[in-house]
């Protein structure tokens, strides 16, 4: 063994002078078949720990939802001294500032959503700093707006591409956070120099800029071992123990956070790889169950207050502050054993040990062939404090492998081996009416002229006082999604190359494969609003209203019209149709640095904002009321029951939504059967 | 064959063993003062749908049905529609789902003797619900005697169809100690009964009153509390 750290564990092809934490894995993990029975209660520690945590909370939000805020130390992972709850009583530490709740100063992305964020709260950026990054740094909003297209900026107006990364940080990257424990940031910053050798040659655009990259990777694994050393740890070599382990992953993290404010900063796939550690140092006999629990719930802590400085809208968007620190817990290895182990217990008992909570996002991937124990907990957890999500292992372990994470909530990737470019959302339902009106927005006007605002090229728009027919529309759809496909796919090509310019995550990319595989990650909003739109026309009479200017502006339907939701093929076909053309479209053009393209249809708050900027649709939904979340149906529509409407939804064909496809369903415990 | 239908629930959790495909027939004699689908109770509503239609939407759900479910024909009184009822579990049976029939017995009069007959041969479980164990009161509350209701558990016991029985708890009506003794001993003498189901009375319907612009008789009431809820249970056998 190439360190004595390794000493008790199986060598394989991960100790042979590679990064391969899977091969790790399966060559050491202890899958768990059994119950819940061995889990410990919160010690001393944590109870008093989570008080101080709970109490910083109700501060907080006494305080109009920031408690502290850093206006003028730019957050870099040494930008800060170490900072603390409670020292004594942290078995983890490691803070994103100097002091617990103080939210950091990240402008990068864009030093105006910065400011605004900072004065929406009343606090004052430190007129330095602004000028700093006026004047001498360009930030990753200004890149993007020097580049922006008129027509991309209509687009943004008028809200048919919704919540895109241009001023924010596109997160959704999650670095491989184990390589820091399993290797120490030695090896790690060993092999990219190597690899950085391998670039070599006809010096082209792209491999400067992958020499450059990787040289900002090195500079930040170098970073990462100098912000540990402020907390006292020396990470240049493997962790030791289980609580060296889970400090050192955390640190990976911490530094994630300290260096990105990115829209969901995801954590991984940790549990089992740290019950690996666990194990080996309870069966040595120096750790107990109830040390290793302690340490599990000071971990999940941590992960429970990461927080960033964000606008008002931002949160009202996502219905809360969320950051989508995802754990994806369990699933199956493809061997056939379980990768579930007594870590995948613990992470989930601290919903018990210390209550539950949205974050960290802590994420069940769930297959038919779960160890029945676990499966049993989990149901059992889920009723206790409704805060687990579930994902289908059985559907994304072929396409992924057994190493693989959500990121943000339905996004999969395989640990260290895939990254995303983030791409916000189309909304189809608007394009419908695009589609109608010629690429005249329903609802944004022309500051101009008054008139509504020309977002697309003219197309001919439909004429006549109806009934729409079907056919008709469908084509004009068609072309008016190939327009918007290909907007969107470089309005994402402009915005990626801009934030690996201005705001290149070295770190979280440092713990990926150099060669890594990059997804493009288109989205989907308004799904169901458009097939019932469409269903609507085939089916029933839809005749158009139109207001002076001869837009159309409302719908009248005449007859009834199959509704998705209710298993019903005439229009869950039209969902499915809709998934596939769009996404085929996508899949057509030139996306940015070899990515895959991918799809995703997952709003889970967002579609009430969408829908309060898309005018009165054919189905018979009302300008500003929401659009369904999701490929959930639109409210109220499905009426046959779960189980009818969640076959319209699994029709939706994964193939074409790779990306994910999320749908918000809420039960009460009695519709769920008796107890007796 | 056509029935008329009121609706289909397609995650039925509480209406027989399993995940059941849930039937609502339209139409029913009965006016009890707490149902909670009066828009199920005229015989002129509903939609209009062949055994074969209906049939095929079942199938559909089979795959939820291994652990122990399957269909559920509930209403409305489903003996209303008799013979189409028999025609869709035939054809169910023949596919190998369960099939549960949840019916008050109200309509199991010697005129009708032939066709519940043929029902019961396709019907694998019936759900019984006995509103109310005596007779005046039975008549209060529905409108209607007991008297085939009584006879229809006693035949079910006769021939040995299993059977579960299902009693609505309403707070001064059916929530009564002596009501509920005597009622446990009546079942007492069926060994045909697997289960019996308290189930509390709610008040999730009455807003369906006000829309069908009926008078809703027991507004104000509340539901029963769980130390009654539990009282009856231990009358009725449910929990010792």
């Amino acid at each position: 063994m190439l360190f004595k750290q390794w000493e008790g564990f199986t060598a394989g092809k991960w100790s042979d002078d590679e990064v391969n934490v899977r091969d790790f894995i399966q060559h050491n993990y202890t899958p768990y078949e059994g119950d819940g029975k061995f889990l410990e209660g919160p010690t001393e520690a944590t109870s008093k720990l989570w008080k101080e945590i709970i109490d910083l909370t109700e501060r907080e939000r006494k305080a109009g939802g920031v408690l502290k805020a850093d206006v003028k130390t730019v957050s870099t992972l040494t930008s800060h001294p170490a900072g603390y709850i409670d020292k004594k009583l942290e078995k983890i530490v490691g803070l994103q500032t100097d002091e617990p709740f103080k939210r950091a100063l990240q402008p990068f992305g864009g030093i105006k959503m910065s400011e605004q964020a900072l004065n929406m709260y009343g606090y004052e950026l430190d007129p330095e700093i602004k000028y700093i990054f006026t004047h001498y740094r360009k930030t990753h909003n200004d890149g993007v707006y020097d580049a922006y297209t008129p027509e991309m900026r209509r687009a943004r107006t008028a809200h048919i591409l919704t919540g895109l990364p241009d001023t924010y940080g596109r997160g959704r990257i999650v670095g491989d956070y184990r390589r820091v424990a399993l290797y120490g940031v030695d090896y790690l910053i060993e092999h990219k120099k190597r690899d950085k050798d391998f670039i070599d040659g006809d010096m082209t655009p792209d491999k400067v800029r992958d020499r450059e990259e990787l040289s900002e990777q090195i500079k930040a694994l170098a970073a990462l071992k100098e912000m540990a050393a402020l907390y006292g740890y020396d990470i240049s070599q493997p962790a030791q123990t289980a609580k060296e382990a889970i400090q050192w992953l955390y640190f990976g993290y911490l530094a994630a956070v300290k260096d990105q404010n990115g829209a969901a900063m995801s954590i991984g796939r940790n549990s089992t790889f740290l019950d690996i550690y666990i194990e080996r140092d309870l069966n040595n006999g120096t750790l107990t169950e109830r040390e290793a629990q302690e340490l599990i719930d000071h971990f999940v802590m941590k992960l429970r207050i990461v927080k960033f400085m964000r606008i008002k809208d931002y949160n009202e968007l996502f219905s809360g502050d969320p950051t989508w620190v995802t754990e994806s817990i369990g699933g199956m290895g493809v061997d056939g054993r379980t990768l579930v182990t007594k870590n995948s217990f613990r992470i989930l008992h601290t919903l018990a040990n210390l209550g539950p909570a949205p974050e960290p996002n802590l994420t069940v991937l769930w297959s038919r062939n779960l160890p029945a124990g676990f499966k049993k907990f989990c149901a059992e957890t889920s009723i206790a404090t409704s805060a687990i999500q579930y994902e289908s292992d059985d559907l994304m372990r072929p396409e992924m492998g057994d190493d693989y994470c959500i990121a943000c909530c339905v996004s999969c990737m395989r640990v260290g081996k895939d990254m995303q470019f983030f791409g916000a959302r189309a909304n189809l339902a608007k394009c419908l009416l695009y589609a109608i009106n010629g690429g005249k927005d329903e609802v944004t006007l022309d500051k101009k002229t008054g008139k509504h605002l020309q977002v697309s090229p003219m197309f001919a728009p439909i004429l006549g006082d109806g009934p729409l027919d079907f056919e008709e529309v469908k084509c004009k759809y068609e072309q008016m999604l190939d327009w918007l496909a290909g907007l969107y796919v470089n309005t994402l090509n402009l915005i990626h190359y801009m934030h690996d310019k201005y705001s290149y995550e070295a770190l979280e990319m440092a713990l990926h494969d150099t060669k890594v595989r990059r997804f493009f990650a288109t989205g989907i909003a308004g799904l169901s609003c458009a097939a019932d739109s469409l269903s609507a026309i085939k089916y029933a009479k839809v005749y158009p209203v139109r207001n002076e200017e001869g837009i159309v502006v409302d719908f009248k339907i005449d007859g009834e019209y199959p509704q998705y939701g209710n298993n019903d093929d005439r229009v869950d076909g039209i969902a499915v149709w809709l998934v596939k053309t769009f996404m085929s479209k996508i899949n057509s053009r030139y996306t940015y640095r070899e990515s895959v393209p991918t799809t995703s249809i997952l709003t889970i708050t967002s579609n009430v904002v969408y829908g309060k900027k898309t005018g009165n649709t054919p189905d018979g939904r009302r300008a500003g009321t929401p659009l369904a979340p999701g490929a959930n149906p639109m409210h109220g529509r499905d009426k046959n029951g779960a189980l009818a409407s969640l076959e319209s939804v699994a029709k939706l064909p994964y193939e074409y939504s790779r990306d994910g496809i999320s749908n918000t369903f809420s039960v009460t415990p009695a519709s769920l059967g008796k107890d007796d | 064959m056509v029935g008329k239908i009121h609706s289909f629930e397609t995650f039925g959790t509480v209406d027989g063993p399993g995940i059941r495909f849930v039937v609502f027939m339209q139409g029913c004699p009965m006016r009890c003062l707490y149902c909670h689908n009066p828009d199920t109770w005229r015989t002129d509503g509903g939609r209009e749908y062949t055994a074969q239609d209906v049939a095929q939407r079942v199938l559909k759900y089979k795959s939820y049905f291994t652990g122990g479910g399957g269909v559920t024909v509930s209403g409305g009184e489903p003996m209303l529609q008799a013979e189409f009822v028999r025609e869709l579990f035939g054809i169910l049976k023949g596919k190998g789902i369960h099939t549960a029939l949840d019916t008050s017995g109200i309509l199991f009069t010697p005129e009708n003797r032939s066709a519940v007959d043929k029902l019961l041969e396709v019907t694998d479980l019936v759900l019984l619900d006995i509103k109310h164990i005596d007779g005046e009161e039975h008549k209060k509350l529905t409108a209607h005697s007991n008297k085939n209701v009584l006879a229809f558990a006693k035949y079910l016991c006769e021939i040995g169809k299993p059977t579960w029985v299902r009693h609505v708890l309403v707070p001064g009506i059916t929530d009564n100690d002596e009501y509920l003794s005597r009622l446990a001993e009546f079942i007492g003498g069926l060994n045909n009964v697997q289960k019996v189901e308290v189930l509390p009375y709610h008040t999730m319907g009455e807003v369906k009153y006000g829309n069908l612009g009926l008078e809703y008789a027991l507004k104000g009431v509340q539901p029963p509390d769980g130390v009654r809820v539990q009282n009856a249970k231990r009358i009725l056998g449910v929990i010792k």
